[in-house]
């Protein structure tokens, strides 16, 4: 007879064989049996936060940063509503992350017993599969199964609710090579005839440009390699959604910096008047392609997607490839190489127009702005960091907001998997959980959260995480007292009618990080910024930098809601009037 | 429909009425998955209906008449494919290659020369009654959906009627038939 073991002991003898290291959790009533096995780990760390919404965005930050699935560990009711947020988040953004909640008794569900609510009805929606796990001879190949499901195809969150009495309930362990899920199977490798349709349209195209996204950090730090080999190949100008950034390096020339609402005017430009559009791994987000029946008007686009539900569901393509980036990358290059040999010495030649017109584009130099003697530009601030830190093998989360953009922006990333923030749900509250998750799972490194000052006060608990486990993370904070992106909207849309978009009574920044044990510093002036910095970077503890910047500074270029790429805002100057349509656009 | 502001500009193309049919894994919450996908997303579901149609690999089949544009069924196919309890999905425009039936229980209450109207009318669709008494009866309406609508309007106008409806079944004519992963016939 097979050995008997308790549920709790199912669970972690399964995380065990998945690798994992570090749980993000908060204990309960509900996940009790739970959190004695985790005292008797050797292997796995749990990491305490104060909030369940910090421990999914948390994970979400160690699997964004590592590559690996993140786990966190809430218990019932609350615990698991709290977790919804973070779920949906990492549904939208596809990260791979694995959610145990505990449960009421089997006995109690559906009495509206204390603690009790309807996991996964209400998890349903947003995560890519959950399960409610009544027997206990069933837990070991649930867990498995969650794993295979939350990492592999499109990557997403799942969630396992494990009712109490199962937790205590002895049965038997399956290993992981024991379960198979026959109605899941993710395709990765592409036909061949899309691949050999995307090549002709290739080598025939003057005016190309490639639109790569977060599917390519989600195929591994390889995509991105074989994605920058593409790039080198074909000498094509390249362009990234704000998941996308650091696949293609960002400080490279041929990157034309981000697209779409806050993208460049080069970026734009290139989008809407190439000949072709070569889509890696991105979705057509609303924010990326503006108005659709005006979206790059004259191109043939290729696709390629791991999701087959992402084919034709915004914008109509000509080439839908269903498979894997790196797959899908790697089978165009051989057959770029093997079929079109001469390709590569004649391509340069038959783009150099294109590259002229983009560089023409690039004179614009959209992301230009004011400086200032005595206010620290919010740009500015992003800049400096981005310069003071660019040699540290930095990783940058971000909150929600102006400060998210000015971040995509002006930091430049060359590497996958160094960027975390919040694209699709657009979480405030995501930035600093992230920076604690991406610091757990990258000991030694510079991890920085760009914040606002609305945003880094949802999740303002978790600096308690921070300095528990020693985690020299540094919250660099632009402060300009408004929720500055809904001040911007109500300036452009509303008539400035700033309708409670301004934040009283401040927490002192400096004193709040005293208060929690980190360290509190401020910066006021341009002069100052650049040693105080530096003095941020030195410190091997938690800060708070509090950032003070221009209150009133826009967020540009923008498209505004309801225009074309073709109709960008560059800065204040340039008042395009929006349309009533577009004030209905979010 | 998506309702979406970003919607794509497809009114062009004419919406129409469709059979989406899935097997799936007849497991808890399997059909909250399916329909809560339909309503998460703004598709439209006119009838739904659902059995086991397999015991013993536990397969149930979901059929559910909606309408749409011909991208909007496509796009509803992938995303009921993506479920994973979800093993095989095919879409159904409203035509002679398929066969499609509604069933329909109606009780008539009435009495004397009105409850035999209302007989005479189930007489002469072929409708089979399944319980009669003097003041009452039971008729199984079966059809298609226009059929049994047409046939329901009629016998409302001579009484009191009380109706329980199935949703559309469809099944592809000829010898072709789908089949999941493994090759097996669903």
């Amino acid at each position: 007879m097979s050995e008997q073991l308790t549920g709790a002991e199912i669970v972690f003898k399964a995380l065990n064989e998945h690798g994992v290291d570090h749980i993000f959790g908060y204990p309960g009533g509900a996940v009790l049996p739970l959190y004695d096995q985790i005292s008797k780990e050797k292997n796995i760390k749990h990491i305490l936060v104060r909030h369940e919404q910090g421990a999914g965005h948390a994970a979400e930050g160690y699997a964004r940063s590592s590559g690996k699935p993140g786990i966190a560990l809430v218990t019932s009711g609350p615990g698991a509503t709290n977790m919804v947020t973070a779920l949906t988040d990492a549904y939208m953004d596809s990260i791979p992350l694995v959610c145990i909640s505990g449960q009421v008794p089997t006995h109690l569900i559906g009495t509206d017993a204390f603690q009790e609510c309807d996991t996964t009805g209400i998890t349903r929606p947003c995560t890519k599969h959950n399960w409610l796990v009544k027997d206990v001879n069933q837990l070991a190949e649930i867990i498995h199964k969650a794993f295979h499901i939350a990492t592999s195809g499109r990557p997403g969150p799942v969630l396992v609710d494990i009712p109490k009495d199962v937790q205590f309930q002895k049965g038997v362990y399956k290993s992981a090579n024991q379960v198979v899920v026959e109605t899941y199977k993710p395709k990765l490798k592409a036909e061949l005839t899309s691949i050999e349709k995307a090549v002709e349209l290739i080598v025939k195209s003057k005016k190309p440009i490639i639109y790569s996204g977060g599917g390519v950090i989600n195929a591994g730090t390889k995509a991105s390699d074989a994605l920058t080999e593409f790039a080198r190949v074909t000498n094509f100008p390249i362009t990234s959604t704000l998941q996308g950034l650091g696949a293609f390096p960002g400080s490279d020339p041929q990157f034309l910096g981000m697209l779409g609402m806050h993208g460049t005017y080069e970026a734009n430009n290139a989008m809407h008047e190439c000949d072709l559009m070569i889509n890696v791994g991105a979705r057509f987000d609303d924010r990326i392609t503006g108005r659709v029946d005006a979206f790059s008007p004259n191109s043939k686009k290729i696709h390629i997607d791991i999701d087959p539900s992402s084919i034709n569901k915004i914008v109509k393509v000509d080439v839908a490839i269903v498979g894997d980036c790196l797959s899908v990358l790697n089978d165009m290059l051989t057959t770029l190489k093997n079929k079109h040999s001469d390709f590569c010495s004649s391509n340069k030649e038959k783009i150099s127009d294109w590259w002229k017109q983009i560089n023409k584009w690039r004179e614009k130099k959209s992301l230009s702005y004011k400086h200032d003697d005595k206010l620290i530009m919010p740009q500015y601030a992003v800049e400096r960091l981005y310069e003071l830190t660019k040699n540290k093998d930095s990783f940058i989360t971000t909150e929600v907001g102006q400060h998210q953009m000015w971040a995509a922006q002006y930091y430049k990333f060359d590497k996958p998997n160094r960027w975390m923030t919040s694209g699709g749900l657009g979480t405030m509250g995501y930035g600093l959980p992230a920076a604690i998750g991406t610091q757990i799972a990258n000991p030694g490194k510079l991890v920085v959260d760009i914040a606002g000052e609305a945003s880094i006060l949802m999740n303002i608990q978790e600096m308690s995480t921070a300095v528990q486990y020693k985690l020299p993370i540094k919250i660099f904070i632009l402060n300009n007292q408004w929720m500055g992106m809904v001040r911007q909207w109500q300036e452009l849309l509303h008539g400035k009618n700033y309708s409670e978009s301004y934040t009283e009574a401040l927490p002192d920044f400096v004193k709040l990080a005293e208060a929690y044990g980190a360290v509190g510093i401020r910066a006021k002036t341009p002069k100052e910024l650049d040693d105080k910095i530096n003095e941020m970077v030195d410190i091997d503890r938690p800060v708070i930098f509090d950032c003070l910047v221009k209150k009133d500074e826009n967020c540009f270029p923008m498209i505004p809601s309801g225009k074309p790429h073709n109709e960008m805002i560059l800065g204040p100057e340039d008042d395009e009037g929006i349309t009533e349509e577009g004030k209905v656009l979010v | 429909m998506s309702k979406s502001a970003y919607e794509i500009d497809d009114h062009h193309d004419s919406v129409e009425r469709y059979v989406v049919v899935a097997w799936v894994d007849n497991e808890a919450g399997v059909l909250a998955r399916v329909s809560g996908l339909f309503s998460g997303r703004g598709y439209n579901i006119e009838s739904l209906a659902v059995s086991e149609v397999d015991h013993e690999r536990k397969i149930s089949r979901i059929t559910i008449a909606t309408n749409g544009t011909k991208e909007v069924i496509k796009q509803i196919q992938a995303q009921v494919l993506k479920l994973v309890p979800v093993h095989k999905v095919n879409t159904y425009p409203i035509n002679e290659e398929t066969i499609f039936r509604e069933l329909a229980l109606v009780k008539f209450i009435g009495e004397g020369e009105i409850l035999q109207k209302a007989e005479q009318l189930c007489v002469d669709n072929k409708f089979e009654f399944l319980d009669k008494t003097s003041k009452s009866f039971i008729v199984q309406a079966l059809g298609l959906r226009t059929e049994i609508d047409e046939f329901i309007k009629k016998i409302k106008a001579l009484g009191t009627v009380s109706i329980s409806r199935t949703g559309a079944l469809a099944m592809k004519k000829g010898s072709e038939t789908v089949k999941d992963n493994k090759g097996l016939v669903l």
